[in-house]
């Protein structure tokens, strides 16, 4: 309605970026389920769209279906959770990625300039050096992301001589640094035959071992980490003004930085643990969100959501697609990534700083 | 009175940068803060904003001391238009308005059509309702600091402070924003702006004080305080002030070689 009166208002300028977004907001979702389902049905074994669709709708209402089993076990147990956990993660990096760029006010931030991944990298690499069972190593990972983000915090709010968004910025390239020196030591350390190979593939990012119960020990988290991104999301562009500008607005930066920090980590940390470090996604999304809606956060938090959502099914496909071997994420998010990146660069759109 | 300052030390960390400062603000009272470079002038400011913490005496709002007040209730009576800057995102202008709104919303809202509507007013008060859908980041240096000040009164503020207003606007931009600051006084509202033109003084000005070393070293009405032996004293180089028949106002220019 209000929306409606702005829109009636405004010049024809405004009408057409309204009905862009209108358009986009409408058909971003029918992409992504499309996209879902042409994931479940593609790979090793191919499933015909039609057979994907009659198994969904045989599991959601609880009916038999004449089709092979085989077949079902490949959609529901080996695909359905692997794409599901492309969706969530993605979503979430994308989500603590445009926090974080607002935050910071820096269209260049992604979500492990305070040392998240770092931190859940050295916390896997550990895991997997003193041969711990998964679900430990995806606990220290988790652990490692969200200690190494209260690390760098702590450092920020002990130093108070200089701007606090600046402090915190040095602090995470220090933290990082010294977390960087650590997985080194640790791979100096570990096994060559087994445990180097594996780090490696940790830190490059896979959804090809993600199982449901993955996905149901990093829910919770992500959706709790989500909770203050929503509910502060209109704030999120007061604090891109900057912390004094902000205060100035009658904003108490001192409570709501963390708290918006601690959300975007909690998400991150939770994507991270199960897949491993996947770059670019926190931080090409968000710029390419804010360039379709605008830097609203509260637009542009939804259109990141869906955006990285959809980016990371796509990626994850050509993953086990493109060649014989899983190509890791980290591979294929950087080299779609990267080349959109300088494009974007050399084009100077607005959105821009 | 809005504002009361008591003996004021202010200045980042232990270092002081001024001290001893005493003034008082009433209701739609113009003040000019004139001072040279480094003088303490933004400093001042923000301890009056709250965003500093004075290293001495007190800043009252309305009897109460600004140190024990939540930052909310502070911006709904206190509004800063900080110098025209380029902000980081392109938000619109109308987006930058409503942000004013924040010191009058509860903790999680979003601006709703009451907000929209003061933004629009507020927009309509300055006169830049046609910039509503431009880019911040898009429009000229002058236009932005209009866009600051409808920010500010977006908030329905008792208090707007003005830190150089008219700093690196082109002439007719200066006199554009002087304007509005007079016809904010004349809808009560309070205003404190510094500016490095001493006759902005004369142009908008109920009161002037002039910032020295880190004091006040005189408060009083422009034709009273800006004399060319006060402004040798602030800025070091020799000053013509000259009247304008029959204004009560007057240019000054400093007399070079």
């Amino acid at each position: 309605m209000s929306e409606a009166a702005s829109a009636a208002q405004g010049r024809p300028a405004r009408r057409r970026s309204l009905s862009l977004a209108v358009l986009l907001a409408s058909l971003a979702p029918v992409a992504l389920l499309l996209l879902v389902l042409v994931s479940l049905g593609v790979g090793r074994y191919p499933v015909p769209l039609v057979d994907v669709f009659s198994v969904l709708v045989a599991k959601v209402f609880g009916q038999a279906t004449s089709l092979d089993p085989a077949l079902q076990t490949v959609v529901l147990n080996v695909r359905l959770p692997r794409v599901f956990g492309a969706l969530v993660i993605g979503a979430g990096l994308a989500a603590a990625g445009a926090t974080y760029q607002g935050l910071f006010r820096n269209p260049l931030v992604s979500p492990d300039i305070l040392g998240v991944s770092a931190g859940a990298s050295l916390g896997a690499v550990l895991g997997i050096v003193l041969a711990l069972p998964v679900a430990a190593i995806q606990g220290l990972a988790f652990a490692g992301g969200l200690a190494a983000v209260g690390a760098v915090y702590a450092v920020g709010l002990a130093v108070r001589r200089h701007d606090p968004v600046l402090t915190l910025v040095l602090a995470g390239v220090a933290v990082g640094a010294l977390l960087g020196a650590g997985i080194s030591l640790l791979k100096v350390l570990a096994d060559p035959y087994n445990q180097l190979p594996a780090i490696t593939f940790w830190l490059l990012g896979s959804l090809a071992s993600v199982n449901t119960g993955d996905i149901a020990a990093i829910l919770p988290a992500t959706a709790l980490g989500l909770v203050p991104l929503v509910l502060l999301r209109w704030r999120v562009n007061l604090m891109s003004l900057g912390d004094e500008e902000a205060r100035a607005l009658g904003l108490e930066t001192r409570r709501l930085r963390p708290v918006l920090v601690a959300g975007a980590t909690l998400v991150t940390a939770a994507a991270v643990s199960v897949t491993g470090v996947i770059g670019w996604i926190g931080l090409i999304v968000p710029h390419v969100a804010r360039l379709l809606v605008g830097p609203d956060f509260r637009r542009l938090l939804p259109a990141s959501m869906l955006l990285g959502a959809s980016y990371l099914t796509a990626v994850d496909l050509m993953a086990r697609t493109v060649a014989a071997i899983e190509v890791p994420l980290g591979i294929l998010t950087a080299l779609v990534g990267a080349p959109f990146f300088l494009w974007l660069l050399a084009a100077g759109k607005r959105g821009w700083a | 009175m809005i504002l009361e300052v008591r003996d004021l030390a202010f200045g980042y960390g232990a270092r002081p940068v001024g001290s001893g400062v005493s003034l008082t603000l009433r209701d739609s009272e113009t003040l000019c803060l004139l001072g040279p470079n480094g003088g303490g002038k933004t400093t001042l400011f923000k301890t009056l904003l709250g965003l500093l913490r004075p290293l001495a005496g007190r800043v009252l709002l309305d009897g109460a001391d600004l140190s024990v007040l939540p930052r909310r209730e502070i911006a709904k009576h206190i509004a800063y238009v900080p110098q025209a800057h380029a902000a980081f995102f392109p938000f619109t202008v109308r987006d930058v308005v409503v942000m004013g709104r924040a010191s009058r919303l509860p903790a999680f809202a979003s601006p709703g059509p009451a907000d929209r509507a003061a933004a629009e007013r507020a927009l309509a008060t300055l006169g830049i309702g046609h910039l509503a859908e431009r880019i911040y980041t898009e429009i000229s240096g002058g236009e932005r600091q209009l866009a600051l000040i409808a920010r500010a009164l977006a908030g329905e503020p008792r208090l707007l402070v003005m830190d150089e207003p008219t700093a690196s606007l082109d002439f007719g931009n200066q006199a554009r924003v002087l304007t509005q600051v007079r016809r904010l006084s004349e809808t009560g509202i309070a205003v404190v702006l510094s500016t490095h033109d001493p006759g902005h003084a004369f142009l908008c000005a109920d009161r002037v004080a002039l910032l020295h070393g880190g004091r006040l070293v005189a408060l009083g009405p422009p034709a009273e305080t800006v004399t060319p032996e006060t402004l040798r004293l602030l800025y070091g180089v020799e000053v013509a002030v000259v009247p304008l028949p029959g204004q009560g106002r007057a240019v000054c220019t400093p007399l070079i070689g």
